[in-house]
């Protein structure tokens, strides 16, 4: 197989990319990895490279992901360098970026596939519905109606999913 | 301990038997889960990753299917057992790069298997043979069920089942296929088809999943989408695309022996004429020639031969299984020599080709 970029020398680095949820499989030689900056991870985002370009930027552009993960220290420029997250938890932290991200990736940006059984239980429930409320009331101390208005929509979803009945 | 002398023999493996298996050699499902509240394993403290690995291993042996099953922990292994094991598609390379705090669990069937800390908590598979890509999902949703109750899963209802990396996200599952396709690839059609499949947002890839090379003509057929659609939907749209590539190489197959029966036979042929004539051989030429081989055994040119031998052989000549047979690591070189030496001997035991006489040809011209 050749190098996608000089198509002179053999590929040796391969390459799968997502581009609007289609996957682009690059291959390159050495030398031209090393031009590319693929082999040095600190100076090239595995985050482009594996989500598509711009995954990174997409989790730059939104404000709620300037600060680190409460829960596990997880940062953007972590994401950016290698395309994970660290912890369940970052999810809830980085939702605006992430959310951008899944719409790019899936078919959807909602989960309706098989779910926990115990996930049902109230607990879980509760506990999500005291982190948004906590989350509402330092966006209007901060009189950031904007969000508010959001973990407003987001709380009353919360609310009206656990109302549904129970996926399988 | 060797990984053998635990697996199952070679020629064991190669004969297990399911639907389409002329085309599909095997059917995975697997799904991604994490433990709620714990880091993932690529950002974990060791400390963590070892105490989870230790928590997760042994919830996973109290199930069903696993209890009288093989696990180990990655710093057990020797680098040529890691090997065998992504030869024999249990664990993905990635794993086999893992050391302590990284492990997994066979069930004794080898039908189910679960990686655990790979960039996951758990990722669980069930390995089947042939076209069965339904039953490989009960089996696994079977697990997971069995599982959620002793282990609690990072879940949220918006986006399902929290992974490490957003692109499995929400059922975490991944449904593939291993085709076997030396008629789309002879007619020069395969890169139409890897383009359709493309467009419905299913990926193509090589043997070993992402990033690997189509060796042996064997291709690997899976989902990427794993939010916004429920486990049976990807399940069953894959499995669809899968019964019309079948259609489509059994078609292409049948083309080929009508407009150019000597193109295949001269492939054949010379497959055959190198495996069993050669004196040193790499393992990319032997699994493409081995793929033309299984191809004539499909076309009924050798009477006497089971797809299966071909299975078993693919099996054998690989790196580490041709390693390990000899006790201990080879160079490169002598490994050619070795599986050559092997392949000779077992093709002793397989007539030429039986082409059919160019005369009783039935195609007029062309």
């Amino acid at each position: 197989m050749l190098c996608d970029i000089c198509k002179e020398k053999e590929a040796t680095v391969h390459l799968t990319q997502m581009v609007e949820g289609k996957t682009k499989k690059i291959d390159l030689c050495e030398d031209c990895s090393k031009a590319k900056g693929v082999d040095d991870p600190a100076g090239f985002s595995l985050a482009d490279l594996l989500l598509g370009l711009g995954a990174s930027q997409e989790m730059e552009e939104s404000d709620s992901t300037k600060e680190k993960c409460p829960r596990c220290g997880f940062s953007q420029t972590d994401f950016k360098k290698t395309g994970r997250l660290g912890c369940p938890a970052c999810y809830d932290h980085f939702d605006e970026g992430v959310e951008g991200l899944l719409k790019s990736m899936h078919k959807g940006t909602r989960h309706t596939g098989k779910a926990p059984a115990v996930w049902q239980q109230t607990k879980v429930y509760v506990d999500r519905l005291h982190s948004l409320q906590a989350k509402l009331d330092k966006a209007v101390a901060k009189e950031d109606y904007e969000k508010a208005a959001r973990l407003r929509d987001e709380i009353s979803r919360v609310k009206s999913d656990f109302s549904e009945p129970k996926v399988t | 301990m060797k990984i053998q002398d635990i697996l199952s023999k070679p020629a064991e493996a190669a004969g297990r038997e399911g639907p389409s298996n002329k085309i599909v050699l095997s059917s995975r499902v697997r799904l991604a889960r994490n433990l709620a509240d714990t880091p993932f394993p690529g950002w974990a403290k060791k400390s963590v990753r070892t105490e989870t690995f230790a928590h997760i291993r042994d919830n996973v042996m109290e199930v069903e299917p696993m209890r009288d099953g093989f696990h180990t922990g990655m710093e057990d292994l020797s680098t040529l057992d890691k090997q065998i094991l992504v030869e024999r598609h249990f664990i993905s390379r990635e794993h086999a790069a893992k050391a302590a705090g990284s492990g997994m669990v066979l069930s004794h069937d080898e039908a189910l298997c679960v990686m655990i800390n790979e960039e996951d908590h758990l990722r669980m598979q069930a390995l089947l043979p042939g076209l069965q890509v339904d039953s490989a999902w009960q089996a696994i949703d079977r697990l997971d069920t069995a599982l959620e109750s002793a282990l609690d899963f990072a879940f949220c209802k918006r986006r399902g089942y929290l992974t490490a990396c957003p692109t499995n996200l929400g059922t975490g599952i991944r449904v593939s296929a291993m085709l076997h396709l030396p008629g789309l690839v002879l007619s020069e059609q395969i890169n139409q088809i890897i383009q359709a499949v493309n467009k419905l947002g299913l990926a193509v890839r090589g043997l070993h999943g992402e990033g690997t090379e189509a060796l042996g003509n064997v291709f690997q057929v899976s989902n990427q989408m794993t939010l916004g659609e429920t486990e049976s939907d990807i399940v069953e749209r894959l499995n669809k695309v899968l019964l019309q590539i079948i259609d489509h190489e059994e078609n292409a197959r049948a083309k080929l022996l009508e407009n150019k029966p000597k193109m295949v036979y001269n492939h054949i042929g010379r497959a055959y004429g190198i495996l069993a004539n050669s004196h040193s051989i790499s393992s990319k030429e032997t699994m493409n020639l081995l793929s033309l081989f299984r191809l004539g055994i499909d076309l009924g040119l050798f009477p006497g031969s089971r797809a299966a031998v071909t299975e078993e052989l693919f099996i054998i000549t690989q790196p580490a299984h041709l390693q390990d047979a000899q006790a201990g690591k080879l160079s490169a070189e002598k490994r050619d020599i070795l599986r050559a030496n092997l392949l000779r001997d077992q093709l002793m035991k397989v007539d030429r080709p039986a082409t059919p006489e160019p005369g009783k040809s039935k195609e007029n011209g062309g």
